[in-house]
């Protein structure tokens, strides 16, 4: 019961690997949209705003099926991708890390965009009349008050990425050590006879690790707030 | 010197105030709501006006007519808020050293601002620890130490209470005797301006109503 057989293991190591990775990868282009919703006027916002929040309301595998038809090998930025930089996404864990990374991203500017509506702007420009420009008040000033809100949407980013089911089996299905992550791994031992003690094992394994991220972001972010409070 | 003509209008309230003062420090004194932060805020960049012309010393730093303006970041005019406006993240070493490391070179004497305001033992701290008083000596510091070429003073003691201002209102005598540089102080009490500054400018409703010399 307590050791975990090699397909297991793969499944742990990958979906952790995904998770991760599809996460860190969306937080720039995330915290760049969750800075221009809570700060910037544009034509279009609206539109934006709705495009941001599309996978937290499709259905998942039309997530998926999207992605499938962008992203690969024949899709527009898939085929552009491969012959420019020779990345490819389709049955690759990369997609797998694309997906979850495209699932988390709603949750993760939600919670990043409200940090930075809440800054306070009047020490944007106490650090403006001290010589800062905008970049350097970004970095030396929002950046910082706003951590806490950012560690947050990493963590909800990152235990979504972890669950994602739909739109990962859509777009790389079910690959043993490329795209079995742990959902897909419970859903297959599910499926099989026998399979029914892996599937638990790997589900308290989903749980563990949830809750270690929880746990983990909890403690980051009070030590933080604990820090800019004084 | 500060030489100031500035039109704007801000919903109901109708900005329209011009002075000119060649003295080291200038008050500019008024009733709350008589336009007072507004000037301050555009002296510093962070409020265009529509209309107008401001000069510090011999630097023009907006000129509606030639489209003059320069930006906040570049006036080199630094400003002490009503409200300390502290960075909450850094301590206060790192408060008064932030015009500087933003610089990336060095300007003014850490220890001179610091023995100049009484802050020895504050350096380790962060803001919210300190009391209304010391926050607004950290933030004094903050400014000289970002190498000014002029210091505004935007009610920096308003928000304190009696005891606290007699505190510090020997500090702000040292400062404004020291410095070599124009000074705007801003305020409502008659009692500081007369102890702080030479020349006074009264507002009233968006404008100037006179100019007067102080006797000290």
């Amino acid at each position: 019961m307590y050791s975990f057989s090699a397909e297991e293991m793969e499944a742990i190591r990958l979906s952790l690997r995904v998770a991760t990775i599809g996460t860190l990868a969306s937080l720039p282009v995330g915290a760049l949209a969750a800075y221009a919703l809570a700060r910037w006027r544009f034509p279009g916002k609206f539109l934006f705003d709705g495009l941001v929040h599309l996978p937290l309301v499709l259905p998942p595998v039309v997530t998926g099926y999207l992605l499938l038809i962008l992203f690969g090998r024949r899709g527009p930025i898939g085929a552009f991708l491969e012959s420019t930089f020779g990345i490819v996404f389709s049955f690759r864990w990369t997609g797998a890390a694309l997906a979850a990374g495209v699932m988390g991203f709603p949750l993760l500017v939600r919670a990043i965009r409200l940090s930075f509506e809440a800054t306070d702007r009047r020490l944007e420009d106490a650090a403006r009349t001290l010589g800062a420009n905008a970049p350097l008040v970004f970095l030396t000033v929002t950046l910082p008050l706003a951590l806490p809100g950012i560690l947050a949407g990493l963590v909800l980013a990152f235990a979504k990425a972890l669950g994602e089911f739909g739109a990962t089996i859509t777009f790389v299905s079910n690959i043993p050590g490329e795209t079995r992550t742990l959902p897909t791994a419970i859903y297959t031992y599910t499926q099989v006879p026998g399979g029914d003690a892996n599937a638990a094992r790997l589900a308290a394994v989903a749980v563990v690790l949830s809750l270690a991220a929880l746990v983990i972001s909890e403690f980051l972010s009070r030590r933080i707030t604990a820090r800019i409070a004084g | 010197m500060f030489d100031v003509a500035v039109r704007k209008v801000l919903g109901d309230f109708v900005l329209d105030a011009r002075f000119k003062s060649k003295a080291a420090v200038t008050a500019l004194y008024g009733p709350s709501g008589a336009g007072k932060t507004s000037i301050v805020n555009a002296i510093a960049g962070l409020l265009a006006p529509e209309r107008g012309r401001i000069a510090v010393g011999d630097t023009i730093l907006f000129d509606a007519d030639n489209g003059t303006d320069i930006p906040a970041h570049k006036r080199r005019v630094r400003v002490v808020f009503q409200e300390s406006r502290l960075f909450p993240h850094l301590s206060v070493r790192q408060n008064l050293l932030y015009g500087r490391w933003i610089a990336g070179h060095a300007s003014g004497k850490l220890d001179e601002v610091v023995q100049l305001l009484g802050l020895e033992d504050l350096l380790a701290r962060r803001p919210r620890t300190l009391s209304g008083g010391e926050r607004q000596r950290v933030a004094i510091g903050r400014a000289l130490l970002a190498d000014p070429m002029a210091l505004l003073l935007d009610e920096p003691l308003s928000s304190l209470d009696e005891a606290r201002k007699q505190e510090i209102l020997p500090y702000l005598e040292k400062l404004v005797g020291a410095a070599r540089i124009p000074i705007l102080y801003v305020s409502h009490a008659r009692e500081e301006i007369e102890r702080l500054a030479d020349t006074v400018v009264t507002m009233d409703g968006g404008h100037v109503k006179s100019i007067e010399e102080v006797r000290r």
